[in-house]
């Protein structure tokens, strides 16, 4: 099934034209991974799926883009926001409790049961690969965690609001190789549920979690194909280049 | 010779970091050497709780609880009538308003803040008091009502320009966390920004309230300058600081009175001295 479609999209920030004329489709419950030097455009691309972009005072875009068929100039933007959520590069606890930094998006929502948020607390714990470890200290607070659990953390506040797409923007830059490992296998057992696109500079895990992989280069979509493909036998040149460290 | 002129601006710039030290460490001494005197003649106990302040009756009775409470009274409700739209307003700047609309704001509270003091008091004179005497129908419109008003006005700048500091130090990213989370504008100003600008706000309203402690002239020309404890804020008062302004002209150098003004100098110097260091715990917390 056909989460987001595509068509024709274009963004500016004033002159700067930051994605030209971008094609593509984004299936339910995959992980498409978005690879490309600095200022290919991959982040920008991420931040229009939850229009996190409209932030920005100069930002600028036409073309048309579907969330279930639905063009999400036409979706409500906090209900938007709250069916794609988003992972960001680095974890960003709030100087609360871990239990009260999972159920702050809900409690935004306007939920207030102490039962519900419980339930959903320990549910998106459990799913972000985080509750065996705080299951014991819900109520400390989130600063003591290490970076990787602040980061699943991050994970589980963003699954407590039920989304259905989750962005994640390069979520291991900060992290060490066996925390990445841990955000890495709670994304491969979260696309079970939801999809995933996942932003990164680390080209290796691109290959290893993504079902998909996108190559974009100074705002174009140079490639889109099976991740296996991609790494093995790359249409385009400036593919080949980038994956092999040629060059970004 | 490159290390002789290397020793002789080091020791220069030295200089000049001590002479402000000297100079506040000068002032104060004079103040405390002026004002301690007037303890010969009345107790602190009576000097700060006595309810008459007749300066020139025979015996001089030195009370200044009427000026401590007139004092209190206007800058409580200066801050309770410029904390919540000055706050608003630095919200509004930071977070809302179009870019043009910003500018245009920007430019107008740095220009409030450059009004003179007298002017702001003249201008509220005949504006304000007449009005204020009219709305509640009283004998007077100087009263501590007029002087509240006015000196939110003063106090406003200081407090706005602050606060949007502090909202703008806010890290980008607390705001697109809330943002993503599918939070509402106003959500994300309430529940994210505000409390992680809670102390450089806080700071802000210190600053804003030091600065209506410490104003004399417009006060002086608007509140009525009668040394009665206020029952209502719509009694004329007189503050610490017109009092000084008032009487020091006419009190005899070396005398009870003139003793005496200095030592409201030291109350008044203690009062701001408290809301600055506050107001610069508040800062530092911020920044660490």
């Amino acid at each position: 099934m056909v989460k987001f479609e595509i068509h024709d999209l274009n963004i500016w920030f004033g002159s700067v034209h930051a994605i030209k004329h971008i094609n593509m489709e984004i299936q339910s419950n995959e992980i498409l991974s978005v690879i490309g030097p600095a200022n290919s455009g991959k982040t920008t691309f991420l931040r229009m799926l939850n229009r996190l972009n409209d932030l920005n005072q100069n930002f600028k875009m036409n073309g048309e883009v579907r969330l279930d068929n639905e063009d999400i100039k036409n979706i409500d933007m906090e209900l938007l926001r709250k069916r794609v959520g988003m992972v960001f590069a680095l974890p960003l606890p709030l100087p609360l409790s871990i239990f009260d930094n999972v159920v702050y998006g809900l409690r935004m929502h306007g939920i207030k049961n102490k039962k519900v948020l419980e339930e959903r607390a320990e549910e998106s714990l459990k799913e972000a690969y985080l509750w065996e470890e705080v299951k014991d200290r819900l109520s400390e607070s989130a600063f003591k965690l290490s970076g990787g659990q602040q980061q699943r953390l991050c994970i589980a506040r963003t699954l407590a609001v039920e989304p259905e797409v989750i962005l994640f923007d390069e979520p291991c830059s900060g992290l060490d190789p066996i925390s990445t490992a841990k955000v890495e296998d709670a994304m491969v057992k979260l696309k079970e549920k939801y999809t995933l696109v996942l932003v990164t500079n680390n080209v290796k895990q691109a290959a290893r979690v993504g079902d998909r992989t996108a190559f974009f280069l100074s705002g174009e979509l140079i490639e889109l194909d099976k991740t296996d493909k991609i790494f093995t036998a790359p249409q385009d040149k400036r593919t080949d280049g980038y994956i092999r460290g040629k060059f970004g | 010779m490159r290390k002789l002129k290397e020793f002789i601006v080091e020791k220069l710039i030295l200089i000049c970091g001590l002479a402000s030290i000297f100079f506040v460490a000068l002032i104060f001494l004079f103040l405390l050497k002026e004002g301690l005197a007037v303890f010969k003649t009345v107790s602190l106990f009576k000097f700060l709780f006595g309810k008459s302040w007749y300066p020139i009756s025979e015996p001089a009775q030195l009370g200044i609880l009427p000026l401590i409470l007139g004092s209190l009274l206007i800058t409580v409700g200066a801050a309770i009538i410029s904390i919540p739209i000055g706050v608003g307003c630095a919200i509004y700047i930071a977070e809302i308003a179009p870019l043009k609309i910003k500018e245009t704001l920007k430019a107008g509270i740095e220009l409030l803040a450059a009004i003179p003091s007298v002017v702001l008091g003249f201008i509220g004179m005949v504006t304000l008091v007449p009005l204020v005497k009219n709305l509640f129908n009283l004998p007077t419109g100087l009263t501590a009502l007029s002087g509240s008003i006015m000196l939110a006005f003063m106090a406003m700048p200081t407090i706005v320009s602050i606060a949007e500091d502090a909202l703008y130090s806010v890290p980008k990213t607390y705001k697109e966390g809330a943002f993503a989370l599918g939070a509402t504008h106003w959500q994300t100003i309430w529940r994210v920004m505000l409390p992680a600008a809670s102390s450089g706000i806080l700071a802000a309203v210190m600053l804003g309230i030091g600065r209506v402690i410490g104003e004399t002239m417009a006060v002086m020309m608007i509140t009525g300058n009668a040394a009665v404890i206020p029952h209502t804020i719509l009694a004329p008062v007189r503050t610490l600081t017109a009092t000084i302004a008032a009487e020091m002209g006419e009190a005899v150098v070396g005398s009870e009175h003139y003793f005496a003004l200095f030592a409201i100098g030291i109350v008044l110097f203690v009062i701001s001295f408290a809301i600055n260091v506050t107001a610069d715990s508040f800062l530092h917390k911020r920044q660490q």
